[in-house]
């Protein structure tokens, strides 16, 4: 977590705390191209020190969002304050905001050293000065010994610790990085993933990250707001956000899920039953949920969650059985898709922790499948 | 190395025979010490020295040059503009109108855009007097016009492609829309614009149609004095003058698609 935890309520990450002063603040902000609205009427605060991930698939209003940050689109209505101060009508070059733009947007006739101190030539910083941060800086994306190359003559994960390089030099308040590691392979970004969070951390500035990549959300955040068609359908930590989604966009688009369907029998403070004809029976849910009698809901229940074996279980509620339609060997884990009675195909996964665990099971094998009381989410929206 | 047909290497061979052949044998005749335009009398640069020595057309070389030089820069002026309001203007009503109309000239006959700019220029000095009569001045106007417009084809093909996130970077990082032309985008499309001044340039020493439409009594171009002197009559020393006209837009031309090539290169 970040470094600007206060000593009063050191349990609680700052945006929990009652008293915190947001550092970003989003008030009713309204993005419309013509007829299209890309942002509708957004509200949203972020703190100090966060690494804050705006998470959503294209064109939905995520990159517009950083944009008027960093003051290249007007807002159409509503306000955005930055440590309270309003950014309407500051043009980009005056706004304490660096960006890491997608495609880097390296200067491709400046070297590299040229590239990271351009910000601070134009702030008239002494050229001694100049000198010693650039190399500081180069050397923290260890890349000390390419600063007379052309952008050109580096590799792509390089020129991605250029890009960062430029963006943190002038040391802004705040980062926004737009897909910043979109362009990398995937053990490239694995790798950068832990090393933008260790410089996040470091140097304590407020990062906003915009991707469309779930995983990348998941590792990078301390905060996650889910954008579908420009509004915010969810904020929350990662786990929160993968535990407890509070629609069917977010349940489905974060991680993979079974959607089932049914109807409220038994609405109880304590317990809430459903019966669910997918599954041929009835779901019981240990907690009470905001629903009525007889609403219908949807029930997410994630792959991983669900248990497997060929003999009937000792549990009675949450049980159903089917014949396995195919399965995935995928090294690590075992997928499995079982069909049950009355059709629909249930997704499950198993982590293998045994040696050959993958071979128990085989095609058109009766299994039976099984759950906890608060494993399913009951979706009313 | 594939083997190519004997058809293809003879088709080749042809094209470049019937394109270059003229010009060949205008560069041997050049060489040629006999007075007589069509009889080889043996290797010299008589010619050539005869040329320096020519006063007439040593000024029209100078006049020509003065004016190329001139009208280059600005069309480069123009066009650089030209292509920024039709690649930045973003999307509106007419664009594509406007974007054919940049390029028009270049395909409009020379005798046409002539005889308009000269009408333009009559009529200009009986309403305002200016510009007073027609001579060096004209010719400058009148091939910027037309240069300018292979300037912002030019310049708006390199524009177009050019990654706008650039600018918006260098303004994240603090540069005015000012600074950021000239530390950023000019750097940018600086091969396209050289290239566009090197054509442009070009364009000006060759034209003849445009400049004997809008010069006056005094003022005859290179192209101009060459073209009277054919018709009394094709001397040597013309076969020796053109030599050099090839070779310096020869390397006019090289050094322009060096520039576009590096361009491409870059990014």
């Amino acid at each position: 977590m970040s470094a600007s935890k206060p000593a009063s309520t050191p349990d609680l990450p700052i945006w929990k705390q009652a008293d915190a002063k947001p550092f970003v603040q989003f008030e009713a902000v309204t993005k419309q191209f013509g007829d299209f609205t890309a942002v509708n009427r957004i509200s949203l605060d972020i703190y100090r020190g966060e690494l804050f991930c705006l998470l959503g698939g294209s064109g939905s209003g995520k990159s517009t969002l950083l944009r008027m940050l960093a003051g290249f689109e007007g807002v159409t209505s509503g306000r955005i304050l930055i440590d309270g101060v309003d950014m309407s009508g500051v043009p980009p070059w005056e706004r304490p905001v660096n960006m890491m733009f997608q495609s880097y947007a390296l200067f491709p006739h400046l070297t590299v050293e040229n590239n990271v101190a351009f910000g601070l030539r134009r702030e008239g910083v002494p050229d001694a000065e100049v000198r010693a941060r650039v190399a500081q800086m180069l050397d923290m994306v260890q890349l000390g010994h390419l600063g007379k190359r052309k952008p050109s003559q580096l590799s792509g994960g390089q020129r991605q610790r250029v890009a960062l390089a430029r963006a943190l030099v002038k040391r802004p308040k705040l980062l926004l990085l737009d897909e910043p590691l979109g362009a990398l392979d995937k053990k490239l970004r694995e790798e950068t993933q832990f090393e933008l969070i260790n410089i996040q951390e470091e140097l304590g500035v407020t990062f906003i990250v915009v991707t469309h990549d779930q995983e990348e959300a998941m590792t990078l955040a301390t905060r996650i707001g889910v954008m579908n068609h420009g509004e915010i359908v969810q904020i929350g930590e990662p786990h929160e956000i993968y535990e407890y989604p509070n629609s069917r966009f977010v349940a489905q688009f974060i991680g993979s899920v079974n959607m089932l369907e049914g109807t409220i029998v038994e609405d109880e403070p304590a317990h809430v039953r459903v019966a669910c004809p997918d599954i041929g029976g009835s779901m019981y849910v240990a907690h009470g949920i905001n629903c009525a009698p007889d609403q219908e809901v949807h029930i997410a229940l994630r792959p991983e969650k669900i248990m497997i074996s060929a003999e009937p279980p000792a549990q009675s509620e949450n049980v159903c059985s089917g014949i396995i339609a195919d399965i995935a060997y995928m090294g690590g884990l075992s997928v499995f898709r079982v069909r049950l009675d009355s059709g629909k195909e249930l997704r499950v996964t198993q982590p293998n922790i045994e040696r050959d665990m993958g071979a128990r099971f085989t095609w058109n094998d009766r299994v039976y499948l099984y759950w906890g009381v608060t494993t399913a989410v009951i979706l009313t929206a | 190395m594939q083997k190519r047909s004997w058809f293809l290497n003879t088709s080749a061979f042809l094209g470049f025979l019937f394109l270059y052949i003229p010009i060949i044998s205008l560069v041997i005749f050049s060489f040629n010490k006999s007075k007589l335009v069509t009889v080889w009398g043996g290797w010299s640069l008589k010619w050539y020295g005869e040329l320096f020595n020519n006063e007439q057309i040593m000024s029209a070389v100078w006049l020509s040059l003065k004016i190329a030089f001139v009208s280059a820069w600005l069309a480069v002026v123009l066009g650089v503009l030209a292509a920024f309001a039709l690649t930045r203007m973003g999307r509106f009503k007419g664009k594509m109108l406007l974007s054919g109309m940049v390029s028009a000239p270049l395909v409009m006959p020379d005798v046409i855009t002539g005889l308009s700019l000269l009408l333009l220029f009559v009529a200009m000095e009986s309403l305002f007097g200016w510009p007073a009569g027609r001579g060096t001045l004209t010719i400058i106007i009148a091939h910027a016009t037309f240069c300018m417009a292979y300037v912002a084809v030019i310049v708006q093909a390199r524009l177009s492609d050019l990654d706008e996130s650039l600018e918006e970077a260098a303004m994240d990082l603090g540069a005015k829309p000012s600074t950021l032309f000239f530390l950023v985008t000019l750097p940018l499309i600086a091969p396209a614009v050289i290239s566009g001044w090197l054509l442009a340039f070009t364009l000006s020493l060759d034209d003849l149609v445009i400049a004997s439409f809008v010069s006056g009594p005094g003022d005859s171009t290179l192209p101009m004095v060459i073209f009277s002197k054919v018709r009394l009559g094709v001397t040597p020393e013309v076969n020796a003058l053109a030599t050099l006209m090839i070779l310096i837009v020869a390397i006019g031309v090289t050094v322009a698609m060096l520039q576009m090539r590096r361009k491409e290169k870059q990014v």
